[in-house]
């Protein structure tokens, strides 16, 4: 269960976070992103943070407990 | 009144329900002096689920928006949503054509159950407006309700009806989704705890506060309570909606519209539903039977595919008029569905690339799960579908042929073609 959310809406395929946090993101054809399933490992999170810092759309966040919405 | 209807009653197919005064005298009095509490105790009773199509338990949603009023010390809205997007789905529309009054009756429940200080229908856009707008106008005069309620229409597109396009229209915006989080029954309208509910579902309420939860378990299952109204069109002679038992055999269904050809599969559920195999009819209604095949009842649309008919390339069609309908805000949605529905074109016509289903599975894969509502979820899973009860079909074409023996389009994908009157007349259950 990935912790990362995407606003979709919000999303506009821009490829910050794919380029930044290659590990957990990659891209659809069409740019968008697809966040690698299952849980976000530790090592990851320095690199998601800035991701989630550098996305020009505010769309991805970093949700602690993703239970909760 | 037969025992299975109960929402669209013998007497109700002429329009005599539009009528208070029968209205009441049908129905009898509904008792607005019941304390909230007992008016969600019999809704907890009764099983009831949302008939809007995710068929979530009326309670549990009732008690949502509760437990988030409370909360957030706000007064909660309720909402009616009778914005049927589906071209295949008629029967909000002929429910509060025939039957408006239980539709506001529910809507009343809701909002005394809830302490609400306002009501909502909301419809797309059409002669309905006008109709419903007479009933409340009629009502006001009686002075019957005590919630106040209004209506507000939206354009008749097929996502016009996702609850958060409801909420972002009646909050005057546009009539498209929004990203959640918060969900509505938190901050909804207004940014107030808001229950939307199908008319359908409301319509059921209104007959549960009368009647009670034991009542409303007369009919259908012990799992799935209650009746439902079905859409049910493709080969049968009396297109129409029908009431019938949640449980009702397919074959049963079916005859009372006329089946009138040989039929090859099923779709469930509609636009967002399931193909199913036909099997001579023998599936039974309810969400807990057809589970093995995949499908669940949704908001009640069946199709019966003749078999003269080609499901790829009807499938096509669908696919092509829901890639038209995304709301465009969702980029794969915006590019994923376009392209199914590309590929889907293709198989249908007879490109015979032996890697388009695999294609499809692909690009099934990438739109799932990532959109803002479910519109992306539900096309795949209709596609999906479609690639597993039209395989021997998919081959065919591969191959060169189709098995069609006509080109006449079996499912609506263009306007609706009642206008929105909901001119269709209830078929009626005469068993």
């Amino acid at each position: 269960m990935s912790n990362l959310r995407i606003d979709w809406i919000a999303c506009e395929g821009r490829g910050a976070c794919a380029e930044l946090a290659p590990e957990v993101i990659s891209e659809d054809p069409w740019g968008y992103p697809i966040i690698t399933p299952g849980s976000l490992p530790d090592a990851a999170l320095p690199h998601v943070r800035r991701a989630v810092a550098a996305c020009p759309a505010l769309a991805l966040r970093l949700v602690e407990d993703p239970r909760k919405p | 009144m037969t025992a299975w209807e109960r929402l669209l009653p013998a007497s109700g197919a002429s329009g005599e329900l539009r009528d208070l005064t029968t209205h009441v005298h049908t129905y009898g009095e509904l008792d607005r002096d019941r304390s909230p509490h007992a008016l969600i105790a019999d809704v907890r009773d009764s099983g009831l689920t949302g008939r809007g199509g995710a068929g979530f338990p009326s309670y549990r949603k009732l008690e949502a928006v509760r437990a988030a009023s409370r909360a957030a010390r706000a007064t909660p809205v309720v909402i009616a949503n009778g914005a049927e997007g589906e071209p295949a789905s008629h029967k909000d529309k002929v429910l509060l054509t025939h039957a408006p009054h239980l539709v506001l009756d529910g809507l009343q429940v809701a909002a005394l159950a809830l302490g609400a200080d306002e009501a909502v229908i909301y419809v797309h856009e059409g002669p309905l407006v006008s109709t419903v707008a007479d009933v409340i106008d009629i009502r006001r005069r009686t002075r019957v309700d005590r919630v106040p309620t209004r209506v507000v229409s939206a354009p008749a597109r097929f996502i016009s009806g996702q609850e958060t396009a409801v909420v972002s229209r009646i909050d005057g915006g546009s009539a498209l989704p929004r990203s959640v989080p918060p969900p509505i029954y938190q901050r909804g309208v207004q940014r107030r705890p808001t229950l939307v509910n199908n008319v359908e579902t409301l319509a059921h309420m209104g007959l549960i506060a009368r009647y009670g939860g034991e009542w409303f378990r007369g009919l259908g299952t012990t799992a799935e309570p209650g009746t439902m109204l079905f859409t049910v069109s493709g080969a049968v002679q009396r297109p129409g909606v029908v009431e019938a038992p949640i449980g009702v055999g397919l074959d049963q269904l079916l005859g009372i519209s006329r089946l009138t050809a040989p039929v090859n599969a099923v779709l469930v559920g509609g636009y967002h539903g399931t193909w199913i195999e036909y099997e001579d009819g023998r599936h039974t209604l309810a969400d807990a039977s057809l589970e093995p095949v995949g499908a669940r009842l949704g908001a009640g649309v069946l199709v019966a595919l003749p078999a003269s008919a080609c499901g790829l390339v009807e499938t096509s069609r669908v696919a092509t008029y829901l890639a038209d309908e995304s709301a465009r805000q969702c980029g794969p949605c915006l590019n994923g569905l376009p392209a199914i529905a590309h590929a889907l074109t293709g198989l249908a016509r007879g490109r015979r690339d032996p890697s388009l289903p695999a294609q499809i599975e692909t690009l099934i894969h990438l739109v799932e799960g990532r959109g803002a509502c479910r519109h992306p979820d539900g096309t795949a899973r209709m596609v999906r579908s479609a690639l597993r009860v039209f395989r021997a079909e998919i081959d065919l074409h591969l191959g060169g042929h189709c098995s069609a023996t006509t080109s006449a389009p079996v499912l609506p994908t263009g306007a609706d073609p009642t206008g929105g009157r909901g001119e269709r007349e209830p078929v009626g259950a005469t068993s």
